[in-house]
């Protein structure tokens, strides 16, 4: 048999200070709690998603003072003073980021649970590099998995709107949207 | 001809159009609420305690040191749940927590409802199990030998759950008919579905007696009845909603422990509960691929003709019954509809094994009978001497055929197919002549879109769509069906915006809730879009109908002038004459009352009469062909698959850019299983799975994906919807078989067995650098005393579609 369990003591609640998606925030939760757990349940930002909480899938990355963090292996109280940015913090005021723009597009979210992940991963990426290869997209995107889309769409979507952000004219190809004929 | 259901239609401004999904830009800025993104006020947190042992007896289970647990507002365990499920009517043998008996590691036997996660995962340890272990059976020879202890009290007997065994026509005769015989031993390896979201569901209970989960399923309305029958309420009483489902793959379709528990303690506290499975806890949910063991005897002719096929497997289903009576009917029943196959025999055992559950994953069951067929096939033409893209075009079913166990194929491109990707790969400069390390391979084959019977059987559609038009202009669509990422919500639009010449986004499409919308019966067999589409056709097209009589009348233009199109309804002889499609709504409402008007869709009869025949039929055949080029490092057995070229016969897509994003990612779904997924046990370690986590799983990364290219092939359908035919599913199958054909090419080794790893290919070439044959993969096939094969005979040797046996009862009578 095991040994009796007392009922944990709980610790109070930490309180800090940070800007999220843009603005000055405070937030007071269990200390123990991780950024992933802070975002999507002391502050309702659920569009930042959990497919494994391990750090293995890349599904709950945010950016922290603008580079790729997996929330899920980050500590709430380490975010004191911080930036995060969220999907939710993604679009520029009513307009969409032109990677939320072409991900839509062109179908790069399928059941769309991977999908915050990927973008925030590639919005540092294109503006880090405003013309990467595929290779270079493969190399950054490679600790995100997806499960429906078998990555083409993403590629494309990114490839897309980095020729975008460029200030191209950019349009899908034809191959990418119907096929090679 | 344009059909009824416009699949002849010119001149479509939707149809066949890159539209954006109804749903993505909710999925791409976090606006969509997925199960674990609900919360409800006063919710508290579910957590399950799993069994620790593979097979045991439950003596006791002693809950009150955690109903002690300050936090703690409830523990269930199985009796408070005795009513057994499942997800076929025929092995209903799961209970929502283990009564007496756990089957496998990770069987559930008890839950906890607590004020928050962690106080619910602590009180866990405070449950005391004991249990009085069992002896395992952890393989298919196991299953086979030992008969005591039974896993479960009912099947066949022993550890066997089901037999299957059919024959269509004669494989003596056509043995006796063939030029040369071989049979091939091969094997697939388990995988999961690995879906990105954890399964979740929340349940509320009302003061008025009412219960709604919130579930990531993608058969709500199975899941609705199945609720019904264990907690024993009407189904008027309850509502199920799928939210946003965060991928399925097939692993989201049967009723889940997890759900009933948490509608259970929402019932029994009347607060909300919410469960969020850990990853650990989904792999024990399983329900993916069965590992299949096949041996497949076929006899041809020097011309690569196929004269009988002989076809036996054995499936390890894990420890519950699930939807595994189809997946073993389906490791048989579609081989005869890719190639033509006049005789054909189908012997199949689904064994219990302790070990989490399999069922339908992509493909259900269809995966491990096409990898062993194309991989022989690759043989046959070898043999033969023949182009083995050659053969298997001469070969290929064409449209209209009727197989050999009575499944109708109407369109059917797989010669163009072949044509496209042969073409596309540069094959016939490439086919055993690229340098030793380098290779292509060929693969093909052929999926159904939905299926003959639902689950249980009933008369009733197995679609249904309502519409809502007024004077808003907003044209509502109520549909059952779920969207799990396919796509299924935005062809609901595209179909209805197509009739009523009104923009897909001029539509709210209301899906996925057993309230407000009338029955489909799920995401599952690549039926949403064909039966879905039909049903949503149909609707609109009476819908129409109320706008043309009040247009006409009102114009004074013959009805059948007036064109829908670019939001308007005008006359089609002079364009100018016309109103735009609000004003016909108001003058429809204004003469006809309130709008709305329902479609239904039920597939047509299956031309088989045999026990089993409505299993394999399908509305419509879907076809593909495949040629993978593949890297092998001869030192260190890696693979790399470089490219895929891929033409998928689809009829008429309904939107090319979704359909394309289903091929590519059933390519990446082939490749993983390929390559590397497996759901790997420790036999002889307690049956513990050895890898239950997103980084022991192994799955194609960015790094692994290879190159697709992809070709829509086909003519439109005319079952289908505007044509369209399915392509969530059968893309996957040619994948592995092409990919291992290529790595024969590339080194001259045959890999018999799925996944194809860099070990078993190092191994296979140094048999060969030893003079012995190149080859890895299982040698030997168990076998049982089967019972005698329901003999039908074949459209092509005079039969009527019933079997022999059921003729002799008939004269007796
Ligand atoms: S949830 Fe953080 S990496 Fe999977
Ligand atoms: S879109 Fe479903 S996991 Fe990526």
């Amino acid at each position: 048999m095991k040994t009796i369990k007392k009922s944990r003591t709980r610790l109070e609640k930490a309180h800090i200070s940070l800007r999220v998606n843009g603005e000055s925030v405070e937030v007071a939760f269990a200390p123990h709690k991780t950024l992933l757990e802070v975002l999507r349940e002391d502050m309702g930002l659920t569009g930042t998603k959990h497919g494994c909480e391990l750090g293995e899938c890349g599904c709950c990355a945010v950016l922290v003072d603008g580079q790729p963090v997996l929330s899920c292996l980050a500590l709430g109280l380490a975010m004191e003073g911080r930036e995060v940015t969220t999907v939710e913090g993604m679009a520029d005021g009513t307009s969409l980021h032109p990677l939320q723009q072409t991900f839509a597009e062109l179908g790069a979210a399928q059941c769309g649970y991977c999908t915050p992940g990927f973008l925030l991963t590639a919005k540092v990426l294109l503006e880090k590099d405003a013309k990467p290869s595929r290779q270079e997209i493969k190399e950054a995107l490679s600790g995100n998995i997806c499960r429906c889309t078998g990555y083409i769409k993403i590629y494309e979507a990114v490839e897309l709107a980095a020729a975008r952000m460029r200030g191209e004219q950019a349009e899908p190809a034809e191959e990418t949207i119907y096929g090679r004929q | 001809m344009a059909g009824s259901n416009g699949s002849g239609r010119k001149n479509l401004k939707v149809i066949g159009k890159p539209f954006h999904k109804v749903d993505v830009k909710a999925k791409c800025t976090g606006e969509a609420l997925y199960a674990d993104d609900l919360t409800l006020p006063r919710m508290l947190h579910c957590k399950l305690l799993r069994s620790s042992v593979p097979h045991a007896r439950i003596v006791k289970i002693d809950t009150s040191r955690a109903e002690a647990y300050p936090g703690v507002k409830y523990v269930l365990v199985g009796k408070d749940l005795p009513t057994s499920f499942g997800a076929l009517p025929v092995s209903e043998d799961e209970h929502a927590l283990c009564i007496e008996k756990v089957r496998f590691v990770g069987d559930p036997v008890a839950a906890v409802a607590a004020i928050d996660e962690d106080v619910a995962t602590e009180a866990l340890d405070l449950i005391d199990v004991e249990y009085a272990p069992l002896p395992t059976i952890t393989s298919m020879q196991e299953a086979y030998d030992v008969s005591d202890p039974r896993i479960h009290e009912y099947g066949e007997d022993g550890n066997i759950h089901r037999k299957q065994i059919y024959e269509f026509g004669s494989v003596e005769a056509g043995f006796a008919a063939a030029d040369y015989v071989r049979e091939d031993i091969t094997f697939y390896e388990g995988s999961t579905h690995l879906a990105l979201e954890q399964h979740a569901s929340l349940a509320h209970y009302s003061h008025d007696n009412k219960l709604t989960l919130w579930s990531s399923t993608q058969d709500m309305h199975y899941l609705h009845r199945h609720l019904a029958q264990v907690l024993q309420i009407p189904t008027n009483k309850i509502r199920v909603i799928a939210t946003p489902c965060g991928g399925g793959f097939g692993g989201k379709c049967d009723p889940f422990n997890h759900e009933i528990v948490v509608s259970k303690l929402a019932m029994i506290l009347r607060r909300p509960v919410k469960i969020c499975l850990t990853r650990e806890e989904v792999f024990y949910c399983h329900r993916g691929r069965h590992p299949v063991l096949m041996a497949t005897k076929t006899g041809f002719k020097k011309d690569g003709s196929i004269t009988a096929m002989h076809h036996r497997t054995i499936l390890d289903g894990g420890a519950y019954g699930g939807h595994g009576v189809a997946s073993t009917f389906y490791t048989g029943i579609l081989q005869t509809t890719t190639y033509q196959l006049p005789n054909y025999r189908f012997e199949a055992v689904r064994v219990f094994t302790n070990k989490a559950p399999c069922g339908p994953k992509r493909g259900h069951g269809t995966p491990q009978p096409r990898w062993a067929q194309e991989i022989q096939m690759d043989r046959i033409a070898e043999q033969c001497g023949k182009d083995p893209a050659q053969m298997r075009w001469e070969q290929a079913v064409l449209p209209g055929h009727v197989t050999a166990n009575w499944i109708k194929i109407s369109t059917f491109a797989l010669r163009e197919a072949i044509d496209k990707v042969v073409e596309g790969s540069g094959w016939k400069k490439k086919f055993r002549k690229l340098p030793y390390g380098k290779g292509i391979g060929i693969a093909c084959s052929a999926y159904m879109c939905g299926t003959q019977t639902p689950i249980y059987w009933n008369k009733m559609p197995q679609s249904g769509v309502q519409l809502k038009l007024d004077r808003s202009g907003m044209v509502t669509i109520f549909c059952g069906s779920a969207e799990i990422g396919q796509g299924s919500d935005s062809i609901l639009a595209y179909c209805v915006a197509e009739v009523l010449g009104i923009d897909p986004f001029d539509t709210k499409v209301v899906t996925g809730d057993t309230d407000l919308t009338p029955v489909d019966i799920g995401s599952y067999s690549s039926r949403v879009t064909l039966m879905t589409g039909n049903a949503a056709i149909q609707a609109a097209e009476r819908a129409r109908e109320f706008l043309r009589q009040a247009v006409a009348e009102k114009l004074q233009v013959p009805g059948e002038r007036l064109v829908f199109a670019d939001r308007r309804v005008f006359d089609g002889e002079n364009p100018e004459k016309g109103m735009t499609f609000i004003e016909a709504v108001w003058l429809a409402e204004s003469k006809f009352g309130t709008l709305g008007t329902v479609g239904s869709y039920s597939p047509p009869a299956a031309p088989g009469k045999f026990k089993g025949a409505t299993i394999g039929p399908s509305p419509a055949f879907s076809c593909t062909a495949a040629i993978a080029e593949v890297d092998v490092n001869p030192e260190t057995g890696i693979v790399t698959v470089e490219r895929i070229w891929i033409a998928h016969d689809i009829g008429q897509a309904i939107n090319p850019v979704l359909a394309i994003g289903q091929v590519e990612g059933d390519v990446y779904m082939g490749l993983g299983e390929a390559l590397m997924e497996d759901m790997a046990y420790r036999g002889n370690r307690n049956v513990v799975m050895k890898n239950p986590s997103f980084l022991e799983y192994k799955s194609p990364t960015t790094l692994e994906m290879c190159d697709v290219v992809t070709y829509l092939v086909g003519e439109p359908e005319p079952n289908a919807p505007f044509g369209a035919k399915e392509a969530g599913q059968g893309p996957q199958l040619p994948v592995p078989p092409a990919i291992a054909n290529a790595i024969y090419d590339a080194v001259g080794v045959r890999i018999d067995e799925i996944p194809i790893t860099p070990d078993k290919v190092l191994k296979a070439i140094k048999l060969k650098a030893k003079g012995l044959e190149g080859r890895v993969g299982p040698t030997v096939f168990p076998t049982c005393p089967m019972p005698e094969a329901i003999v039908v005979p074949t459209p092509y040797d005079g039969g009527d579609g019933k079997a022999i046996e059921d003729k002799a009862a008939l004269a007796k009578k």
